[in-house]
């Protein structure tokens, strides 16, 4: 896959090698899209299959409904991407098809399953985040800036491990996209939802009202509203010892998984920097050795090619621990999220259903109303129930896919590290041979 | 475990080594010479962070007792590893295949040639027997180390005063073995009187290292930090290269000023090395002079070598400096790194600790664990980063700026042979002009003018010859000794990060098994 992408880069760099940076940026995204499409319709090895399951395991087994995004095209800002669906099911009017869709408009779905009163009960998969390509948009920019004063050699090298940044933002994307959209697929009650079958076979172009201001600031504010809940909520007496043991650790771990997350994002783009200084040694020392005439010619030379390797593998180092631990952790800390609000809108019927009791209670006292009074209490109570058993399903099937995909992912990610280290290890000791023997 | 990294002002083995070595003690004590197998240096074996002990300086070279606990200590090294270190048994591996590597361990012949060239202190508490044992033509058996760096005084007033002890059998000493205690401006005197009297022949005399205010202050106003220690272990280390470097120097260890820094007792304190005094300030302007001098001459050489060596040693210093900038950023990436895998770990703690599963919370507080020894391995490749490559190529520009100055010392000579042919000249025209218009006293004064400055001529000439012989044949050493120095320090870099990889791989490993055994 990288080799498709080298023989790529280098038209890109033949072509672009004149034009200024910004021209540059737009070219290369479209080359991405091209690229992209070859690699996925060439060949979706297992460990693209892996990676896309990583995060969240069991999806897309369910042979009726199957859903993947094969390619995806990154225009400025915009990322479009095509969804593709395989299904069975009668309900759909094709067997296969795909469309286009942009981010908006998963994130219209989300909001419109999050409101959906029946769905209240469930944990629905968290929206998958906005793309962000500001990272080595900025990056780039710098690089731009001071290319004056690096080689040739070393302003291309700089050039493919941002190029490499870039893409592989763009993947995670795609797969968080994609995830979201098969455990919609793989949930029994949500695959069935209606705008979800919209979502997929609607082919004409969703044209979702973009929230105006009004909108945006009125959702802030129900967020807001709700944070202000959360807090009088939390302080209701809880009458089921499995849901009050459910509250007080979600609260607990999702605040520290929010700040473990923040750490390892630190600590992998540490590991991104040393790769990148590999670089710029490597490139001096080259250029040292091309001066020196002395018995220490050849030596710079290896030691420069040695930088090379070492620095190609810290930078897989690096990414792969952005994808085995990061990755994983910002996905739970949104997942648990979910979780929360679940338990968020469960608190709200229980809080709910004790209005209600007092409420009868005021109209048995004032004794007119008591019929409505009480069905407005079954209601409630009934909701409440209906909350409470699927809330029970949900956080226990929930606990049990944590476990498995963070095993799963310490696995790899050991393994990984592993790898890394032994090449390096190998790599070290064939320097330090032809040093010793020359 | 990141104690045991940390850069601790060397302390000798004391009390530590000497227990178990005691008896060895009866058969050695008489015997000085026999101190000191082949190439484990015992200068080497001091500088192992001892954190057990620090109480007893006992002198490296002199008592018999404590040099056979040295002694001794390095046979016993290769398989204990004094290390107050947890991971003694990684350490035990990694410094026994270093021992096989070293051919003369074993060697008690007190012939042991040494070259004191290349024998840096082993920085790295785990590499004990890193030094090299290359026969070279010039045989020396000499050796120095500088060690134990020790506040005396108290406030601005303080300083810190360094051991410097050495081991030779050359007859021009005293004694075998001896140390004395010398203080930074020592150093920096030695320099100076080395300077005043062999540059002019052309020699490359090599510089100390360099003051610096900011750190001494700290050390000074008694900050205890890992800042001052990393300070103070920098300065040791420099300062002891530069005195291996000096001795390695055939003619400057000839040098009586030599003998007298490294014999005697009590040294007159060094004057006009503070930089703010009268001296200093007439340094500063005399290199300022210089500097206007050297862009007005250029010499008309037969000889396109040297001009060709110098703009070779100029573009060398630039690329060297830019290297040195980037090896720099790389310490201080790897040092963010250390600090956010730190935090990091901590976070993974806490979040192992409110997991329910118990199996994953295990496993997540394994992982912090690695993490943690992650970091300590970060903080030890940081410090040889530093250590080994930063200053190594510090020492070197500095070299080669030394170098330059030789360079421009022949370019002086030459100018004085070249002034003093012209005067001649003028001399002569006068006696020419005195002899058409016939003044017989005069005319005698002109002839023993001519005939002095004809004299002068001659040496001037002869001065020129000289250097440029000089500073061709110390160039050509120069340039093989930084040869040697690079490879060496380039293999012990990349020896050390093979074992910070080697680790790596351990660590992992160990965690793998908790990572399946999530259920």
């Amino acid at each position: 896959m990288y080799l498709l992408w080298d023989s790529w880069c280098g038209v890109c760099f033949q072509k672009l090698a004149n034009i200024d940076l910004q021209h540059t940026i737009c070219t290369f995204l479209l080359y991405i899209y091209i690229f992209y499409i070859t690699i996925m319709t060439s060949t979706i090895d297992d460990s693209d299959k892996e990676k896309a399951l990583s995060v969240s395991v069991d999806l897309n087994n369910d042979t009726s409904l199957l859903i993947d995004i094969p390619d995806a095209l990154c225009e400025r800002d915009k990322v479009k991407f095509t969804v593709h669906t395989k299904t069975t099911l009668s309900s759909f009017q094709k067997p296969d098809f795909s469309v286009p869709r942009q981010h908006e408009d998963f994130i219209w779905l989300h909001d419109a399953l999050v409101e959906t009163e029946d769905y209240a009960g469930l944990i629905i998969p968290p929206a998958p985040p906005k793309p962000d390509f500001e990272s080595p948009r900025e990056k780039m920019h710098k690089l731009g800036e001071g290319e004056a004063t690096m080689t040739k050699e070393e302003y291309t090298k700089m050039k493919q491990e941002l190029e490499a940044e870039y893409l592989a933002v763009f993947k995670k994307t795609v797969q968080v996209h994609e995830v979201f959209l098969q455990r919609l697929s793989s949930h029994p009650v949500l695959s069935k939802d209606r705008n979800f079958q919209i979502f997929l076979e609607y082919d004409q172009d969703l044209s979702v009202r973009r929230k105006n201001a009004k909108e945006t600031f009125g959702s802030f504010f129900k967020n807001m509203v709700k944070s202000a809940d959360e807090v009088i909520i939390s302080g209701i007496k809880e009458v089921d010892d499995f849901f009050e043991q459910e509250k007080t650790f979600l609260l607990d771990y999702s605040s520290k998984i929010k700040d473990s997350t923040a750490r390892a994002e630190k600590m992998t783009r540490s590991h991104k920097n040393i790769a990148d200084d590999y670089i710029h040694i490597s490139s001096t020392l080259s250029s040292v050795s091309v001066d020196d005439n002395t018995a220490l010619k050849k030596h710079f030379e290896k030691l420069s090619d040695l930088f090379e390797k070492l620095r190609k593998v810290e930078g897989r180092v690096a990414s792969d621990q952005e994808l085995k631990l990061t990755e994983l952790l910002r996905y739970y800390m949104r997942d648990i999220q979910a979780a929360k609000d679940l338990l968020y809108r469960r608190a709200r019927t229980l809080a709910d259903y004790e209005n209600s009791n007092k409420a009868l209670g005021k109209a048995r006292l004032k004794s007119k109303d008591v019929a409505a009074a009480e069905e407005q209490q079954q209601q409630c109570l009934q909701r409440f129930n209906k909350l409470s058993e699927s809330g029970k399903r949900e956080l226990t099937s929930f606990k049990g896919r944590r476990v498995v995909a963070f095993r799963k992912n310490l696995i790899e990610m050991a393994e990984l590290e592993i790898k890394h280290a032994k090449n390096n290890m190998s790599l070290l000791q064939d320097c330090i041979e032809l040093f010793k023997s020359s | 475990m990141a104690a045991s990294s940390r850069r601790n002002p060397p302390p000798l083995p004391g009390a530590e080594n000497q227990d178990p070595l005691s008896e060895m003690a009866d058969e050695d004590s008489d015997e000085g010479e026999d101190i000191f197998v082949g190439n484990s240096n015992p200068v080497a074996e001091a500088f192992q962070p001892d954190t057990a002990n620090g109480e007893e300086p006992a002198d490296l070279f002199s008592e018999a007792e404590t040099s056979t606990a040295v002694n001794s200590s390095i046979t016993t090294s290769k398989s204990n590893g004094v290390h107050s270190d947890n991971e003694n048994d990684l350490f035990a591996e990694v410094s026994v295949e270093l021992s096989m590597e070293n051919p003369s361990t074993t060697a008690k012949s007190s012939g042991a040639e040494f070259t004191p060239s290349l024998t840096r202190s082993a920085t790295q508490p785990e590499s004990m027997e890193q030094l090299e044992e290359e026969k070279d033509e010039d045989s020396f058996d000499m050796e120095v180390a500088v060690t134990n760096p020790e506040k005396i005084g108290d406030g601005m007033n303080a300083y810190m005063a360094y051991k410097v002890s050495t081991r030779t059998t050359l007859p021009m000493f005293r004694n075998r073995t001896f140390s004395v205690w010398r203080r930074f401006s020592d150093f920096l005197g030695l320099y100076e009187k080395l300077s005043v009297k062999h540059s002019l022949n052309g020699c490359i005399i090599p510089p100390p290292p360099e003051k610096s205010v900011v750190g001494m202050t700290k050390v000074k106003v008694g900050k205890d930090d890992s800042s001052s220690a990393d300070f103070v272990e920098r300065r040791r280390a420099a300062l002891e290269r530069y005195l291996q470097r000096v001795v390695c120097h055939p003619s400057l260890l000839q040098d009586p000023d030599v003998r007298e820094f490294l014999e005697r007792d009590e040294l007159p304190r060094a004057v006009g090395t503070h930089t703010l005094s009268g001296a200093g300030f007439l340094k500063m302007i005399n290199r300022a002079s210089d500097a206007v001098s050297k862009m007005t001459i250029k010499i008309s050489d037969s000889d396109a070598w040297f001009d060709n060596k110098l703009q070779e040693v100029e573009s060398e210093e630039l690329q060297l400096r830019k290297l040195h900038a980037v090896v720099d950023s790389l310490v201080n990436h790897r040092k963010e790194l250390c600090g956010n895998t730190a935090v990091f770990a901590k976070s993974m703690a806490m979040l192992g600790n409110s997991e329910d599963n118990t199996a994953l919370s295990r496993a997540l507080s394994q992982l912090a664990e690695v993490e943690d020894k992650m970091e300590t391995l970060h903080q030890e490749q940081a410090a040889s980063d530093f250590f080994i490559l930063a200053e190594l190529l510090a020492d070197y520009i500095r070299l080669l700026g030394a170098v330059r100055g030789c360079f421009e010392q022949r370019m002086k000579t030459w100018q004085r042979w070249q002034e003093a042919q012209s005067t001649l000249q003028k001399k002569r025209e006068v006696e020419a002009k005195l002899l058409w218009a016939n003044k017989p006293d005069k005319l005698q004064q002109a002839k023993e003018e001519i005939t002095e400055w004809e004299g002068k001529v001659t040496q001037y000439e002869r001065d020129f010859d000289r250097i440029s012989v000089t500073v061709r044949k110390e160039f050509l050493r120069f340039e093989k000794e930084k040869s040697k120095d690079f490879k060496s320090q380039i293999v012990k870099y990349l020896e050390s990060l093979l074992q910070s990889q080697q680790r790596h791989v351990k660590f992992w490993e160990a965690f793998l098994p908790e990572a399946k055994a999530i259920a």
